[in-house]
């Protein structure tokens, strides 16, 4: 499976589920979080997540904070937003219609 | 994140780019905490700068982060030549600025329209007739016609009666505190039409406008209850006295309406029955607004206008006796226009229309001089980039990106000039508006500085960034890598758009001088036109009486004068002479009938003659018991025009309609009532007047003209304002002038033309010359590869200086040459505001011509020495 592509198209969605149940992760958490809950199937090139994280915040469905660490070091953390969880569901719900439309190709053919 | 934060962010972008960073580094450094290799992790992760673009693509506004760039660079580009983009911002911030001021002034006096119910409709009657040769047109209108007229239009507009504004003597409490106001006599109904609302009070209505002198009723203007009253509202009901009339203030106009005539602020509305001129068939004493109905054309109103006009005169005609029937033909003759008005009507529109639009188009081609030198200097600094736009070309910056890069460039310097301009224009607008009257009646215009003006300011700012920086921009942007990066393309394409810009900006040039140097003839030959009498030491009291007064108690006053110590002589006077009023009338002599030509006549009391030092030619003065009817003195005009050689000393003349009176002395021309009118045949006649049946008649107001023994005549001022109620307590001064100061205010406009014209053909000369200097400098620069072989060969310093200078020459005498066709074309718009000026004179174009071709020599000679002193050896090795 070529890994860059696999993610492509439901990162959004992955983001947004993982935050809305472990919220304040920072990118790598939920890098891990995508790679650990997929069983390794899902991954991507670990730098593409930042653009998707940015462009995310930008739309206001997550927001970021920088905190201090306990190493002294600051990292950046991110959470759902009120308008994150509607547009979780959207995405959920979207995502569903899509697997199970070709689920049923799949079946049919 | 919302847009501004995005915003923000373009305008921090190396903050946001350390923020990214940071926390790919704590991605990185988590990696290695989890025990993974670093070199894998960092693998794992791909390109850092990619991601770090595309995080911060989503972050920022994209274009504003590359503008923000290019700013930036451009920015560092200006500083890095301190002083030539000081110059460059300096000439544009003077000519934007100048631009700036003179649009504000053509604004607030011509195209801003009155602050009353749709302006566009407003239209001023003027009556046009062809006397003496040209055009002439005539503002001034009867009452009794203006009735008929607006009678006969009624329904389709509506006819307003607007008197000039005149600065009257109004008392509020005693005579003692005699004050002046600017007083305007307007049609009642004026307020309505215009859709005003009293800001305390009432307005003045058509109910107190119809019968004459029945309606002492005053509105005052916001302007002068604010000043006057402080806003009291308590001065609603109180009254003043205006000659012998007592008026009732009834209200205030609201706060924008300063009146219709544009320049002088109205203090005082009064109803227009109330003039004394309202039931006069003869006295032309307002003009006449109209303002047509909503989808009513203006030229059937206007023939009716005509019509109505011209019988009304027909009418008045009848009674005309003396006058040929050809001056009765060319009388009626006259044809009634309608202008349109927005802007209001006034004189200082008329005075100053053409002078304040040639000033405006002096100052455009300023700018436009300022342009052409940014224009060339930007050129010249885009040839020295050409291999840094090539870098930037083959590295993949898009075409678009390059225009952007120098424009912005360009548009530092422009608002930054734009900026310093404005400031000069806040400046410069009111102090322009100062010269125009420095009397005791100076010119009130309101010069807001709103958004008409900062729109103006803007566009100007853009305008002429595009202007200077586009062709430069384009050319940048057009860059050739392949033979940019090999050393050079053509220069000879860049040189020609430069030659073509220096040949501008010398017919520019050129034209500013030109008609700078006619401004300056003409004020030089009008304030050096001998007037005749001695303006110096002379102080002109203009006072008044309560009532009518006997002649005996002026004369007394007159003398109480003599013997304040430092008065040298007194006499009394109608008026002074320039101050604008005038009397006249046809003349006959012995007994035929009156000629066509008009005379002045001015009451003047004995020993005015000698107290103005005007000389006498024969004859002598007054007695003391002349009266007029019975003895004039004349001057010199009239002497030659009526007695042809003969001495007119004896003779008798009649004015039109009065007894005849015989001379008893001529004196020397004097202008009567500017300097810049022919001299006419002017009589002067004792201020002791008799009616038909000898009886002396009452005076109510003169002037007292003092002669003092010190240099100064104004030190004197508050003596004598306080001598003459000392003198006879009835009097007062009511206006201290000097007749230098008269003198000088005949010549203000021509001052003012003559000093802006060469201030800005001095700032126009050293532009061209900066330019010129830049061109010749950047072409030896450019040429020196060149100019060293041509030496190493053998060429003398005199060849060089030629190759050098030859087609810049070429196109300063291309430029020199076409400034002088626009400048013969464009010298009949301005020929009104000539005074014996031949703008045909060779001297008025050499002048010009030889002063340009001087700048453009010294402006040569730094490139020319460079050129020379290019050391061939040192050069060639370089290369």
């Amino acid at each position: 499976m070529p890994k860059t592509d696999s993610l492509q198209g439901s990162i959004d969605l992955l983001v947004l589920k993982i935050l809305s149940r472990r919220p304040q992760l920072h990118g790598y958490a939920i890098m891990s979080a995508i790679k650990d809950w997929s069983g390794d199937v899902l991954r991507a090139e670990e730098g593409s997540l930042y653009p998707a994280l940015h462009r995310m915040e930008e739309a206001g469905w997550i927001r970021a904070e920088w905190i201090l660490k306990d190493t002294g070091r600051r990292a950046r953390i991110y959470e759902l937003t009120g308008a994150g969880k509607k547009q979780l569901a959207a995405e959920e719900s979207r995502w569903q219609a899509v697997t199970s439309a070709v689920n049923r190709v799949l079946r049919t053919v | 994140m919302s847009l501004w934060s995005r915003i923000v962010n373009a305008a921090r972008g190396d903050r946001l780019s350390r923020e990214i960073d940071e926390e790919v580094q704590a991605h990185l450094e988590e990696a290695v905490v989890e025990g993974r290799d670093p070199v894998e992790a960092s693998r794992a992760f791909g390109s850092v700068l990619r991601y770090r673009e595309e995080s911060r693509d989503v972050r920022l506004v994209a274009w504003l982060d590359s503008l923000r760039a290019d700013a930036v660079f451009g920015w560092r580009q200006l500083m890095k030549r301190k002083v030539t983009s000081a110059a460059a911002i300096l000439s544009l911030a003077l000519a934007i600025g100048a631009c700036t001021g003179a649009f504000r002034l053509i604004d607030a006096l011509l195209l801003r329209p009155l602050p009353v119910a749709d302006p566009q409709h407003l239209y001023v009657l003027t009556r046009q007739a062809f006397f003496d040769g040209r055009i002439q047109s005539f503002d001034g209108w009867a009452y009794p016609s203006f009735r008929l007229m607006r009678a006969a239009v009624k329904g389709q507009a509506e006819l307003m009666a607007v008197s000039y504004a005149q600065r009257i003597d109004l008392t509020y409490k005693s005579d003692a505190e005699m004050e002046k106001a600017e007083v305007q006599y307007v049609s009642g109904w004026m307020f309505g039409a215009f859709g005003l609302r009293p800001a305390a009070g009432r307005l003045l209505t058509e109910d107190d406008d119809l019968k004459p002198h029945a309606h002492p009723y005053a509105v005052l203007s916001y302007d002068y209850w604010k000043r006057r009253f402080g806003q009291d509202p308590r001065a609603v009901g109180r009254t003043f006295r205006m000659g012998d009339d007592l008026y009732q203030i009834v209200g205030v106009g609201p706060a924008p309406f300063t009146g219709t005539e544009t320049g002088t602020v109205t203090d005082v509305f009064v109803p227009a029955t109330m003039h004394p001129g309202a039931v006069h068939d003869d006295w032309t004493w307002h003009r006449t607004l109209a303002r047509l109905k909503p989808g009513v054309a203006v030229e059937p109103v206007r023939a009716k206008l005509n019509a109505t006009s011209r019988a009304f005169e027909e009418e008045r005609a009848k009674g005309f006796t003396g006058m040929s029937k050809q001056d009765i033909e060319a009388f009626l003759g006259q044809t009634l226009v309608m202008e349109p008005a927005a802007a209001g009507a006034s004189s200082l529109q008329s005075d100053y229309h053409v002078s304040l639009i040639a000033l405006g188009v002096l100052v455009a081609l300023v700018l436009l001089i300022a342009c052409a030198n940014v224009a060339n200097l930007m050129t010249a600094q885009a040839a020295s980039r050409a291999r840094e736009m090539a870098l930037r070309v083959s590295i993949g910056a898009g075409r678009r990106r390059l225009v952007q890069l120098v424009l912005v460039e360009s548009a530092i310097l422009a608002f930054l000039a734009g900026a310093l301009g404005g400031l000069f224009a806040w400046w410069s607008a009111p102090f322009v508006v100062r010269m125009i009257n420095p009397l005791d009646n100076p010119a009130r215009l309101s010069l807001p500085a709103d958004w008409r003006v900062l729109g103006f300011g803007l566009a100007l700012t853009l305008g002429v960034m595009l202007l200077f920086g586009l062709t430069p921009a384009l050319r940048a942007s057009a860059v050739k890598p392949a033979s940019a990066l090999k050393g050079g393309e053509d220069p000879h394409t860049r040189r020609g758009m430069m030659h073509a810009l220096i040949a501008a900006q010398v017919a520019f040039c050129f034209l500013v001088l030109f008609v700078a140097g006619l401004f300056a003839a003409t004020f030089d030959r009008l304030s050096h036109r001998p007037i005749g009498f001695s303006a110096e030491r002379l102080l002109l009291l203009q006072t008044v009486a309560q009532r009518d007064e006997i002649p005996a108690f002026w004369d007394q006053a007159a003398e109480h004068l003599r013997t304040v110590p430092g008065v040298a002589a007194v006499a009394l006077a109608g008026w002074p002479l320039l101050d604008g009023n005038d009397w006249d009338g046809l003349v006959s002599v012995n007994g035929a009938p009156p000629g066509p030509i008009l005379a002045y006549f001015l009451a003047v009391s004995p020993g005015w003659v000698d107290t103005m030092k005007i000389p006498f030619i024969e004859g002598g003065d007054f007695r003391p018991p002349d009266t007029w009817p019975g003895v004039a003195i004349v001057n010199e005009t009239f002497a030659k025009q009526f007695f042809k050689g003969e001495s007119a000393i004896g003779q008798s003349f009649a004015k039109n309609g009065e007894p005849p009176c015989k001379i008893v002395g001529v004196v020397r021309d004097a202008p009567y009532r500017n300097v810049r009118e022919a001299i006419l045949p002017t009589v002067y006649v004792p201020i002791r007047r008799i009616d038909g049946h000898g009886v002396l008649q009452l005076m109510r107001g003169a002037t007292f003209v003092v002669r003092t023994s010190r240099a100064n005549p104004m030190a004197l001022a508050s003596i004598l304002r306080r001598e003459v109620p000392r003198a006879r307590p009835e009097f007062r001064v009511s206006n201290v002038r000097t007749q230098a100061e008269l003198v000088r205010a005949q010549t203000m406009r021509e001052r003012l033309l003559a000093m802006l014209g060469l201030f800005f053909a001095g700032v126009a000369l050293l532009l061209a010359g900066i330019g010129l200097y830049g061109v010749l400098d950047y072409s030896v620069l450019q040429r020196r590869r060149e100019i060293g072989i041509r030496m190493a060969i053998g060429a003398q310093a005199g060849s060089i200086a030629r190759l050098v200078t030859v087609e810049v020459f070429t196109m300063v005498l291309v430029g020199a040459l076409a400034g002088l066709g626009l400048g013969m074309a464009s010298v009949r718009y301005i020929e009104a505001l000539l005074y014996q000026v031949k703008p045909a004179d060779p001297a008025m174009l050499a002048v010009p011509m030889l002063t340009i071709l001087a700048a453009a020599l010294l402006a040569a000679l730094p490139a020319v020495f460079h050129a020379v002193r290019i050391d061939p050896a040192a050069m060639l090795r370089s290369e």
